[in-house]
């Protein structure tokens, strides 16, 4: 499948930006959503291929204008849906709950 | 996409996404959260280029080790006890006098973690992904390296299944040095190949 994933050679992405002593982590969900889709990966609920193809499967702009982990976030949830694992309705239930307590 | 809704919360709606992720697959008994803590554990603090490293320096050292790196990189690293996910199927590429390698992922950010941890955000970037196939010599400017004109440039496009490592050139002076102080000099960024080892200063 072709499509905005297949970056190679594409022009005007801008130039190469670096950061000096770069954490392996920059955000604490960036930890949390690793070690989820290690455990996910790991308890079978997908293989690498379905894995990518979820990504494959963005948004091209949310593609984009989002990082890697969030790539694995939009995947993840993709894949847990759509084999009934969870649902999206409990999903944004278990988001309104922590956001009132976080409040 | 639902992703940016106002949850009317401090917290970035990521963060609260998976967050919420977590919660619920944990309350389902999908995941274990301590399990998630070893493994945030092992890949920010014990998994990481040191290990690449210790195999450029024995590669340098062991000639009939370096053969066998070249030969069949997986079985090679394995030997010095680093193996696994994102690790199965190892290419080790080396450099020479004539040649230079580079290594990305155009497709997503395949990267060989138990040789080099988890990648760098620009290895996983847009820009990088897009350019470096199309104009290697260009991006190792801006990483600081200028490759004489003569020198042919190699980019190796790694994929789900296969990984590539790049074995530098061992640097002239380091003659005296041992395997452990060669390791001390190998870069992450040498082992992408964005970068070259330089002769110790002094």
């Amino acid at each position: 499948m072709n499509g905005i994933h297949d970056l190679g050679g594409m022009d005007g992405l801008g130039p190469v930006i670096r950061e000096d002593n770069e954490p392996v982590f920059h955000e604490e969900w960036e930890r949390r959503m690793f070690a989820l889709f290690i455990s996910a990966f790991a308890g079978g609920h997908f293989n690498v291929d379905m894995f990518r193809h979820a990504i494959e499967k963005m948004d091209p702009v949310h593609y984009l204008e989002s990082s890697y982990y969030e790539h694995w976030l939009a995947a993840i949830e993709d894949i847990l849906i759509a084999d009934g694992s969870i649902t999206k309705a409990e999903l944004e239930a278990r988001m309104a709950d922590l956001a009132k307590e976080a409040a | 996409m639902s992703h940016d809704h106002d949850h009317g919360s401090s917290m970035s709606d990521t963060a609260l996404r998976v967050k919420a992720l977590e919660s619920l697959l944990s309350e389902k008994g999908l995941v274990d959260t301590e399990a998630m803590d070893e493994l945030v554990e092992t890949y920010e603090h014990k998994v990481g280029p040191r290990n690449g490293a210790e195999v450029v320096a024995k590669a340098w050292t062991d000639p009939a080790y370096k053969d066998r790196l070249l030969g069949d990189a997986t079985a090679a690293i394995a030997e010095l006890g680093y193996s696994g996910v994102q690790g199965e199927d190892m290419v080790v590429v080396e450099n020479t006098p004539d040649v230079h390698n580079i290594v990305v992922c155009t497709l997503c950010s395949c990267y060989p973690w138990p040789t080099l941890g988890l990648p760098p955000v620009w290895y996983k970037s847009a820009p990088y992904r897009s350019r470096v196939v199309r104009d290697p010599r260009g991006v190792l400017e801006e990483f600081g390296v200028s490759l004489p004109a003569g020198k042919q440039v190699r980019v190796w496009d790694s994929n789900a299944e296969l990984r590539y490592l790049v074995l530098p050139e061992r640097p002239a002076g380091t003659e005296d040095m041992s395997e452990e102080e060669l390791a001390g000099l190998v870069t992450r960024d040498s082992m992408i190949g964005t970068a070259v080892v330089e002769r110790p200063a002094g």
